[in-house]
């Protein structure tokens, strides 16, 4: 189901929930399959006790590919273009992600219609843990 | 991100769909995703970043024989001296993540078998309230598949922090 430009309007926004009461073994997982292993993000003895945090935190990576997972139900797979994001804070087991993709633009780049949006994601507190953007190819 | 040869398969893009709590059958059914606008399988957006399972030196693996800074019978693996060593809130982690940019000439496929590398690029710094000096640096990565051509550009940006984030606040 890909967008359509026509029916497109600055503003648009799409929310999705991206997960509710992160779990520390879904950030291994995201260890595992990425090949990240930090332990940061898993070692809860070291990340406590050697580098100072409160706790184990999950990779941003982990974050912007759930984001992207919001991203592509809304646009279409394949669609993408361009998904970049910076990470303004970090995310905690026990989070709960929503995410939300606002429509900035259309543009169009050879013929090709292009949506470009803002990301945004937060936690349960409405901090935003991930900003960003994105665009995709969409129908004319 | 440094990799002669990574290549795209269909169980790593499954794992990695999973791990990121997408269960969109385009990157784990092939009939579904042959039905699909990709007509097949593809890899989810961020999974170039996966390539670190292929680069032979990427310093967040552990490797056999050799020192691992995470806990076991003590809390780290590697004694750094008091203060330590510059290294900041990363406790000997390489820092944080800061940003990551993706841009996709096609999407990945299974079967791809794509070579990365990797050019530094700029450095900077700033203070923060959060993590005192903050020292960035960027690097961008070029994924070609087995045409030589390229599939995805990725910039990253990495920071190490003075002290640990001021988390929580």
């Amino acid at each position: 189901m890909a967008l359509s430009a026509k029916k497109l309007k600055v503003g648009d926004a799409h929310t999705a929930r991206l997960v509710e009461d992160l779990k520390r073994t879904q950030i291994v997982q995201y260890a595992g399959a990425s090949g990240d292993y930090n332990p940061l993000h898993t070692d809860e003895v070291f990340t406590t006790q050697v580098a100072g945090y409160p706790s184990v935190f999950a990779h941003g990576m982990l974050t912007m590919g759930m984001t992207g997972k919001m991203l592509t139900d809304y646009v279409g797979d394949a669609r993408l273009t361009k998904y970049g994001v910076r990470f303004t804070n970090q995310v905690w087991p026990g989070d709960t992600l929503d995410s939300t993709a606002t429509l900035k633009e259309v543009k169009d780049e050879g013929g090709q219609k292009i949506a470009v949006f803002d990301v945004s994601t937060v936690n349960q507190n409405g901090v935003v843990v991930v900003s960003g953007y994105a665009e995709a190819r969409v129908d004319d | 991100m440094a990799a002669k040869r990574f290549p795209v398969e269909a169980s790593h893009i499954l794992m990695f769909a999973r791990s990121v709590g997408d269960d969109n059958p385009v990157y784990s059914d092939e009939e579904a995703a042959k039905k699909t606008e990709a007509g097949g399988i593809i890899a989810p957006p961020t999974f170039a970043q996966s390539s670190a399972q292929f680069d032979p030196d990427y310093f967040l693996r552990p490797k056999i024989g050799q020192p691992w800074f995470g806990s076991g019978g003590e809390p780290t693996g590697v004694k750094r001296e008091p203060g330590g060593g510059g290294r900041g809130g990363g406790g000997g982690g390489g820092g944080l993540h800061a940003e990551q940019h993706f841009e996709y000439h096609r999407h990945l496929k299974p079967g791809d078998v794509l070579t990365a590398t990797t050019q530094p690029g700029k450095t900077w710094e700033r203070e923060s309230a959060r993590a005192g000096k903050l020292v960035f640096s960027e690097s961008v990565t070029e994924y070609r598949d087995q045409k030589g051509e390229l599939v995805i550009t990725a910039r990253g940006v990495g920071v190490r922090t003075e002290r640990p984030v001021d988390a929580k606040s």
